[in-house]
């Protein structure tokens, strides 16, 4: 009996550990925060186009029916790291072939506008989302945001922050390899 | 007086708000229930703080839809539940009781048992022990011996 109970603080001592081995990793994003979208419809939301822009809206009836996952990604032109990401996306669309759909959030239509043409357009559709309704209906929590939309609907896939760097373009090709969009590697 | 100042200055900043006039709804009694359910609501952005107190873009959105869907007639469950159901159980700054959180809300009452019980447990046998048994008979014939043989002693 005594034995057991100089046991204890060993054994407090290993389970507090774990907890601090587990808190310590540093591939641990203590913000993440899990979405409750992943394997649901998308959201029903209707999007008129940009004024001023020859894009059409975006709403949830163009992510249904599609052949293959298409990816919708939440974009403004007063986000810095959207600027970043806008390559990458170009470069996914022109050499890979996504389709891209784009959420406008929160931004001002002629700034909307001068980014795209500076940058250029990769988006299929663009919505614009002045009040930030749509975005909450995805459950976003800042800009930029990406989501892969699976063929039938399905929200199979959302990435939080700018798709920028090795890792981060990884992590999401891996993601639109295991939807389908993109080729497996041999 | 100073004290007065001193307490003023210490006050004020608690009663700044993020909550900015414009969203303020004009029934009273529908604001201060707005006001009750932004208080259980975490901010997405900020994390460890309600969205009744963030200033985040995001916070502002979730206030105004929470008033909108009051005025709509929803009770305070239902609005909880609405914003529930786009950001998850994430968004409640009191946890739900679920099996998913049994671990979490059972784990520091049975913690608080443990190191009840094992404190108990210390207290008790140090105590058994410190209990001295009675001298046999044999032995207090033995200290009696020795007092009687020291008290003949020389005394130094």
């Amino acid at each position: 009996m005594k034995r057991a109970v100089a046991i204890i603080p060993l054994v407090l001592a290993v389970i507090v550990g774990g907890f601090f081995l587990w808190g310590l990793n540093p591939n641990r994003d203590p913000s993440e925060i899990p979405s409750v979208l992943i394997s649901q419809p998308a959201p029903s939301f209707i999007l008129g186009p940009v004024p001023g822009l020859d894009v059409q809206g975006l709403s949830r009836e163009n992510l249904l029916g599609n052949p293959t996952p298409v990816v919708v990604n939440v974009f403004a032109s007063w986000c810095v790291p959207c600027r970043a990401e806008h390559a990458v996306l170009s470069a996914l669309v022109e050499r890979d072939g996504v389709r891209l759909f784009g959420i406008n959030y929160k931004d001002q239509p002629v700034d909307a506008v001068n980014w795209l043409q500076n940058l250029g357009n990769p988006y299929e559709r663009i919505g614009l989302d002045l009040s930030g309704r749509a975005g909450i209906e995805w459950g976003i929590s800042g800009v930029p945001e990406t989501f892969i939309v699976g063929g039938d609907g399905t929200v199979l896939y959302r990435y939080v922050g700018p798709i920028v760097g090795e890792e981060a373009v990884s992590t999401f090709r891996q993601a639109l390899r295991q939807a389908g969009v993109l080729e497996e590697r041999s | 007086m100073r004290r007065f100042f001193l307490v003023l200055a210490l006050i004020m900043p608690m009663s700044a708000q993020a909550v900015e006039p414009d969203e303020i709804l004009s029934d009273p009694i529908l604001e201060a229930r707005a006001r009750e359910v932004s208080r259980q609501l975490r901010c997405v952005v900020c994390q460890n703080q309600d969205i009744d107190s963030s200033n985040a873009g995001v916070a502002r959105d979730l206030r105004l839809l929470v008033r909108e869907r009051l005025v709509a007639g929803d009770t305070n469950e239902d609005a909880i539940a609405f914003i529930q159901a786009r950001y998850g159980d994430y968004v409640l700054l009191k946890p739900p009781f679920k099996p998913e959180t049994y671990a979490l809300w059972f784990t520091p009452p049975l913690l608080g048992l443990l190191a009840l019980g094992i404190g108990g447990g210390i207290l008790m046998g140090s105590r058994k022990r410190k209990k001295i048994a009675d001298l046999s008979d044999d032995e207090e014939a033995e200290v009696a011996r020795i007092f009687t043989s020291s008290s003949e002693g020389d005394h130094r």
